[in-house]
């Protein structure tokens, strides 16, 4: 890989102040992702996993260290720089899906544009595609209360990757889904992946991070270990009985 | 994002809440209503104030007669005659800021015409008059400066009696009317002017030459006017100087000693008239700020139900900052919904509010006048508590960290 690495975390140290008690979320991360690669990050709660995932989604600035999101020191931007930032660079997937209620599934995946300024005819155009690439281009104008759990995260999906983003950063993701549905999002991806996009995912379940191309574990705000391995292979079981989702 | 996206977004979500946010308008609606109604209403009530005072007569003074002291008992004004027909050729030929002047002597007497008799007031004047009240004729002619000199047997009528004396729609105009036994030929009839502030008639009337009425109806007393001067100044600014100046004029003539009281009084109507509309306006100031004090209680309710909003929504705020809103975006976005909600309550507000006035006007018989300026500054008005009360929620609500806004439960 030629040139500085997407991500790159040079002694990233995070404090927090609860009042007298210092909290080190942080204590001194170094770590590289390179773009496409599907990262999983794993530990228990209070491992910091949280925390690091904030830095990069640019929500929360380190108290120490470095961040360069493609080779650019990004800690000491205003907080107007870091929503542009974000909102070109970095697509959120959440746990519980965060769609905006009583609001179609095509607004809710341009909500980005319209804070990226792109015009309305525009981003019709761009959310549309995005939700047909999550296989949701027929429920366009279904409200989230109208879809199930798995197509909901989809939606959510399609709204990560409406801008066009380098990194997609999904917290626990599949929390809220069932397995089925679970392998379904792993699936989307590894996709995603090959395509160029650069996924990093926190997850506590070990299962969904065999999906990935590397593991962080983390613990007590340092890095654990860190290994690249051969992502098992997505694979969507056929349907059976009882499964949440109608048969397409 | 674009103020227009930022207006869809509000409507949007204060769409998705109709009942909630009907609720939290009807406080400025019921304010701004109210203003507009309490406005219109005074409005009308002045106005009536100002035509009844225009139709007593056009910047008009009345000089009455001075007071008599017999035995210590105070008479009343008028009740010693002190005005002299020189002194009215004094006011009419010296002072500039006077249009006209003429006297005004008056008595109650029975009229008869050939069928009916009727108890009116007999007013001698001279041609003037007409002039000072601007009281035209609806039938025939006013009298003349030649009926005044020749001590012509003519009258002009009020409308009232001429209804009474030879019924409703005829034409009394040649007919004869007996004052006193004396015939009378009707040569006019007055233009209808209604009713005083105080509720009498200004057209039961008959109006003669004053020197006729001198001679027949009721002798004179030489150099003295038995009865009042009216006088109307040339503007309704130069009236306090018209009265200032005849006040000097007859000391003078009078030559009362500095010190001493007028011998006579001066009545200055349009005054009145000022006072009375100053009453009204206070009233309506009153009724104004009443309503205001519930537009500010609308604001306030709009405030409380912005800062439920921006809590129950933390974490749609949240989202929004990780997709990429910046702090201004959201303050921006509150502020509109709040003014979204108050604007919409004022415009409601104006509906209802004139609507309003117009169904208390009909039901209870009074004048309403709408000024556009006010519902104008109303719908500012409304605007502007709603940017005021805005303000704070959306401050919040963009100051809120986004990782902890997307936890909130």
């Amino acid at each position: 890989m030629s040139g500085p690495s997407l991500i790159q975390f040079q002694n990233v140290a995070k404090v927090y102040h609860m009042g007298d008690v210092e909290v080190h979320a942080l204590r001194g991360v170094s770590l590289a992702i390179e773009q496409g690669e599907f990262t999983a990050i794993m530990g228990a709660s209070g491992s910091g996993k949280s925390t690091l995932m904030n830095i990069v989604g640019l929500l929360d600035r380190p108290t120490g260290g470095v961040y360069l999101l493609e080779g650019e020191p990004v800690s000491a931007l205003s907080t107007e720089r870091l929503a542009e930032v974000r909102n070109r660079t970095i697509g959120f997937v959440f746990q519980s899906f965060n769609l905006l209620s009583r609001t179609s599934a095509l607004e809710n995946v341009e909500l980005p544009l319209l804070y990226a300024g792109v015009g309305s005819a525009e981003r019709r155009r761009r959310a549309t595609a995005s939700l047909e690439r999550v296989d949701l281009g027929s429920r366009a104008d279904h409200h989230p209360n109208q879809m199930s759990g798995g197509q909901q995260q989809r939606v959510a999906i399609a709204r990560a990757l409406v801008t066009e983003p380098r990194v997609i950063l999904a917290d626990e993701p599949t929390g809220n889904l069932d397995s089925r549905t679970s392998v379904e999002v792993m699936k989307l991806f590894q996709e995603l992946g090959r395509g160029g996009i650069t996924v990093v995912l926190v997850t506590h379940e070990p299962d969904i991070a065999q999906y990935a191309s590397r593991v962080i574990h983390m613990r007590d705000g340092r890095v654990l270990s860190d290994e690249r391995q051969d992502p098992k292979v997505a694979v969507v079981p056929p349907w059976t009985q009882g499964d949440e989702e109608d048969p397409p | 994002m674009n103020p227009l996206q930022t207006l869809r977004v509000a409507l949007r979500a204060l769409t998705r809440n109709k009942m909630r946010s009907f609720l939290t308008t009807l406080g400025v609606v019921i304010g701004v209503s109210a203003v507009i109604a309490m406005v219109a209403i005074g409005d009308g009530a002045k106005a009536r104030v100002e035509a009844t005072f225009a139709a007593m007569g056009s910047n008009m003074l009345i000089v009455l007669p001075g007071t008599s002291t017999a035995g210590g008992a105070m008479g009343g004004f008028g009740s010693m005659p002190t005005l002299t027909w020189d002194d009215l050729q004094a006011i009419q030929s010296e002072i500039p800021t006077v249009r006209a002047a003429a006297a005004q002597l008056r008595t109650n007497a029975q009229v008869m015409s050939e069928e009916q008799n009727w108890g009116t007031q007999i007013f001698g004047t001279s041609p003037e008059y007409f002039q000072i009240r601007t009281w035209p004729v609806a039938q025939g002619s006013l009298l003349t400066q030649g009926d005044v000199d020749s001590g012509n047997k003519v009258a002009v009528i009020g409308q009232t009696v001429a209804d009474k004396l030879f019924g409703q729609n005829s034409n009394p105009v040649g007919q004869s009317i007996r004052i006193k036994s004396i015939p009378f030929t009707v040569v006019g009839v007055l233009d209808k002017k209604g009713q005083s502030q105080w509720g009498q008639d200004y057209d039961d009337i008959v109006v003669v030459p004053v020197t006729t009425y001198q001679q027949k109806i009721k002798g004179g007393l030489k150099n003295f006017i038995e009865g009042s001067v009216a006088v109307s100044a040339t503007s309704a600014d130069s009236t306090s100087r018209a009265e200032s100046q005849i006040r000097a004029l007859l000391r003078d003539r009078h030559r009362l000693p500095l010190g001493a009281d007028d011998d006579f009084s001066i009545r200055n109507l349009s005054e009145i008239a000022s006072a009375q509309q100053e009453g009204t306006r206070t009233l309506t100031t009153l009724l104004a700020a009443i309503a205001a004090v519930s537009l500010l209680v609308g604001g306030i309710g709009i405030m409380n139900i912005m800062l439920v909003s921006v809590t129950e929504r933390t974490r749609e705020i949240g989202l929004r900052m990780a997709v990429g809103a910046k702090p201004a975006d959201i303050r921006l976005q509150f502020l509109v919904e709040a003014l979204a909600l108050s604007v919409t309550g004022g415009l409601i507000g104006v509906a209802l509010g004139v609507f309003g006035a117009w169904r208390l006007a009909t039901s209870f018989g009074w004048e309403v006048l709408y000024r556009p300026d006010v519902i104008a500054i109303a719908v500012g008005f409304s605007g502007l508590v709603g940017v005021v009360f805005g303000l704070y929620p959306a401050h919040k609500a963009s100051r809120l960290d986004p990782i902890t806004a997307l936890r909130f439960e």
